[in-house]
């Protein structure tokens, strides 16, 4: 049947099984939009592109499903990259669609042109330009299996709007070929055997579990290896919900600001299994000496080109993550660390993660509180810096898919419209985006789609009245010289003042509670420790989309840290 | 140790490809010293011969960049690889009477060919393999260069003996 470039999108998001669009229209896109109009599609309009990038990608992590947003041509593709390039990153699968000048203007500057996929095929597992109507359906079809299968990523299908509007026949692809695209998801089995044998006479063992765990549904593999082989466990930032918080070989997170005891583990480690997990420098530190006593390195990932790029792997085993760690089960034996877990528990014991418990209001203690109440049950978003890393480090997210930040590429102003889409994929669930005063700052634009969508999320706003990372980094590294970090500063303010509550400090600009008002949403204030957790049990169990500022002491910093360039174990764990 | 290394890329022939090679190799810091793009005996795909300098494992890592791109079939390292490998160069050279036969006879050494005479200059077509056309270079040099083009290197594996 003859369908227009149009009808045929809308028929592929159906076959797909789409069941939300997050986007923003414009020019080259109505005729697209004319057709969800006259679909049952569900599109959610957002307040900017950015906001739909990662409300598509909060909703494909927490789902497990491709994310689908849609934008215009020019600066709607052009707000869209800030989102592609963070789920290029942390490898989320998302189909981004945008409009795009009519073919014949392409390359004459036309109004709102720009050259999409050059500008995104850097930040992007694929991109396409359909320049056939014909093609167009193969390409949709080709974009999501692309975007879910192998190291899953973002695809953008840019499309002219003389496309959109022009009639072919409609076939849709049943099967799927890409002849110069086949990810390998079954490991070397001889790999596989010698990482068993390494794993089976090692001393010291160490897993390292990385996104890749999530991605592949590899969570109960992963703690059966770990159980049997009596193997301690750190994540990284992307694995965190990946291994139940309360068992004893579970080390938290590592890295920058991971454990102590995660990060002497890794040093100490004689034998390393590296799961979806790409050797980050935030994870490993001076690579140099990285996991000095680390005679054998065994890396299982999907990508390859993630093995060796930063350390090198002693046995590298290419494949997902729940297949190969499937297979290593049958060959692993049964084991007991008792001697090296007592190690980890020394330096556990040592220097635990903890902060000041007096009566000022902390941020680690509100995020702590949120851990409890939840227990753990909650989907958490976290925007990015100080927030994000006291959220990884004492909210115990107890399942997978239940801990969504921007790990690679570190984006301020994810949280918010991410915890949006986790809710779209997760109704009945509880949704909370710890945020920073910055970072909620950055889209917080979104509260209108969130307000008139019925999305009740629940943001913490940890104000602490800084860039609360920068400001730490100035204050460790840059002899307290506080540049354009106080959020308070202002044309008023002396110039030598960069201190919030001295004398004649302008207020905190916004009022998130007014700001919370005047969206139509709920806002509180919380400025003493008593109150934080009667306000937290109102609060989570409220039904309404609700902010929630918590005044915390401004110069808290994140503890302990492996400075940038220093190996794991030279580590800060507190400030003199 | 760095070394070059010639590499093989059989591509789909589709506009965007070979920005999407050249933006690879931008975003990752790798060294192209020279690049040839054609099509193949199959007119859907094309071969790309590029040269790369780089140690191990920065060869590694091109390679398999390369091959996680969509676009691409298939890498093959030549390095280790008996191949044959031809480059051609059209040089501009200066000549006058007086050393026009000396030019003649260097051209007639290295079975290069004029491919256009002027007044004050010759063009000189050679083919061959890196080492030739460095061996001819130096030898018209001192007559004086006035232009040069050159296709960048292109390469086949030797068939089976």
């Amino acid at each position: 049947m003859m369908k227009t470039g149009a009808e045929i999108f809308v028929e592929c998001l159906k076959k797909e099984k789409v069941e939300v669009i997050f986007g923003i229209p414009g020019g080259s896109v109505i005729p697209i939009f004319d057709q969800i109009y006259l679909s049952k599609l569900k599109v959610i309009l957002t307040r900017h592109e950015q906001g739909a990038a990662h409300m598509a990608d909060g909703y494909a992590r927490a789902s497990g499903k491709v994310g689908v947003c849609i934008a215009t041509s020019g600066p709607g593709a052009t707000n869209l990259t800030t989102g592609l390039a963070t789920a290029y990153m942390d490898s989320v699968p998302l189909v981004a669609f945008t409009g795009q000048v009519a073919t014949n203007l392409i390359g004459n500057d036309a109004f709102q042109e720009a050259d999409t996929t050059g500008i995104t095929r850097p930040i992007t597992k694929h991109n396409f330009l359909v320049k056939d109507v014909r093609e167009l359906a193969t390409i949709i079809r080709q974009a999501f299996y692309i975007a879910a299968s192998g190291r899953p990523g973002p695809v953008l299908v840019d499309i002219p709007v003389d496309v959109q509007r022009a009639s072919a026949e409609f076939i849709w692809p049943e099967k799927i070929d890409i002849r110069s695209y086949h990810p390998n998801y079954k490991g070397h089995l001889m790999q596989i055997k010698k990482a068993a044998e390494a794993i089976n006479n090692s001393q010291h063992p160490v897993i390292y579990a990385g996104g890749g765990v999530i991605w592949s549904g590899a969570s109960r593999e992963l703690v059966e290896l770990s159980r049997i082989a009596d193997i301690p466990t750190t994540v990284t930032l992307m694995a965190i919900g990946a291994y139940p918080p309360d068992s004893p070989r579970y080390l938290g997170m590592l890295g920058m600001h991971g454990t102590y005891w995660a990060n002497m583990a890794m040093q100490n480690a004689d034998v390393i299994v590296a799961v979806g997990a790409r050797f980050d420098d935030r994870c490993t530190g001076k690579l140099t000496a990285f996991a000095p006593q680390a005679h054998t390195i065994i890396h299982i990932d999907i990508d390859p080109t993630s093995i060796s790029k930063n350390v090198s792997a002693d046995i590298p085993v290419v494949g997902d993550a729940r297949q190969v760690l499937g297979e290593l089960l049958k060959l692993v034996k049964k084991n007991q660390h008792t001697d090296w877990l007592k190690m980890i528990d020394g330096w556990r014991k040592k220097n635990p993660l903890v902060y000041k418990d007096d009566e000022k209001l902390r941020p680690q203690y509100v995020v702590e509180k949120i851990s409890e109440l939840t227990g753990g049950e909650a989907i958490v978003t976290t925007e990015v810096g100080q927030n994000q890393m006291w959220a990884a480090q004492f909210y115990r997210a107890r399942y997978p898919r239940h801990f969504l930040s921007s790990g690679g590429l570190g984006t301020m102003g994810y949280g918010f419209p991410a915890a949006i889409g986790a809710k779209f994929a997760n109704p009945d669930k509880l949704v909370i985006d710890i945020a920073g005063d910055g970072s909620i700052q950055m889209n917080i634009q979104e509260l209108a789609t969130a307000v008139l969508n019925n999305v009740e999320v629940k943001i913490i706003i940890l104000n602490n009245s800084y860039l609360g990372m920068v400001r730490q980094w100035q204050e460790m590294f840059y002899n307290r010289h506080y540049s354009a970090v106080c959020l308070h500063k202002g044309a008023d303010c002396p110039p030598d003042c960069n201190r919030p509550g001295q004398k004649n400090c302008p207020g905190y600009v916004p009022d998130f509670v007014k700001l919370a008002q005047a969206y139509g949403a709920s806002g509180y204030r919380v400025n003493k420790k008593k109150d934080v957790v009667p306000v937290l049990k109102e609060v989570l169990n409220n039904k309404k989309l609700t902010i929630v500022e918590f005044v915390v002491e401004p110069e808290e910093n994140v503890l302990p840290m492996v400075p940038a360039g220093k190996a794991l174990d030279e580590v800060i764990t507190s400030l003199a | 140790m760095e070394q070059q290394h010639v590499i093989s890329v059989l591509v789909e022939n589709k506009f965007g490809v070979l920005a999407r090679i050249a933006t690879l190799f931008a975003a990752r810091g790798f060294n192209i010293d020279s690049l040839a793009v054609g099509e193949t005996e199959n007119k859907d795909i094309s071969r790309m011969t590029i040269v790369v300098r780089g140690d191990e494992k920065i060869l590694e890592q091109v390679e398999k960049q390369l091959n996680k791109l969509i676009d691409v079939i298939k890498v093959i390292d030549f390095s280790d690889l008996a191949v044959v490998e031809r480059d051609l160069a059209l040089i501009r050279v200066n000549c006058d009477r007086n050393s026009r036969s000396d030019i003649l006879e260097i051209v007639e050494i290295f079975r290069a060919n004029i491919v256009d005479v002027a007044a004050n200059s010759l063009v000189v077509e050679v083919t061959g393999d890196e080492e030739k056309i460095m061996a001819i270079l130096n030898l018209l040099r001192p007559y004086g260069i006035k232009e040069m083009a050159r296709t960048g290197r292109i390469a086949l594996a030797r068939g089976e003996k």
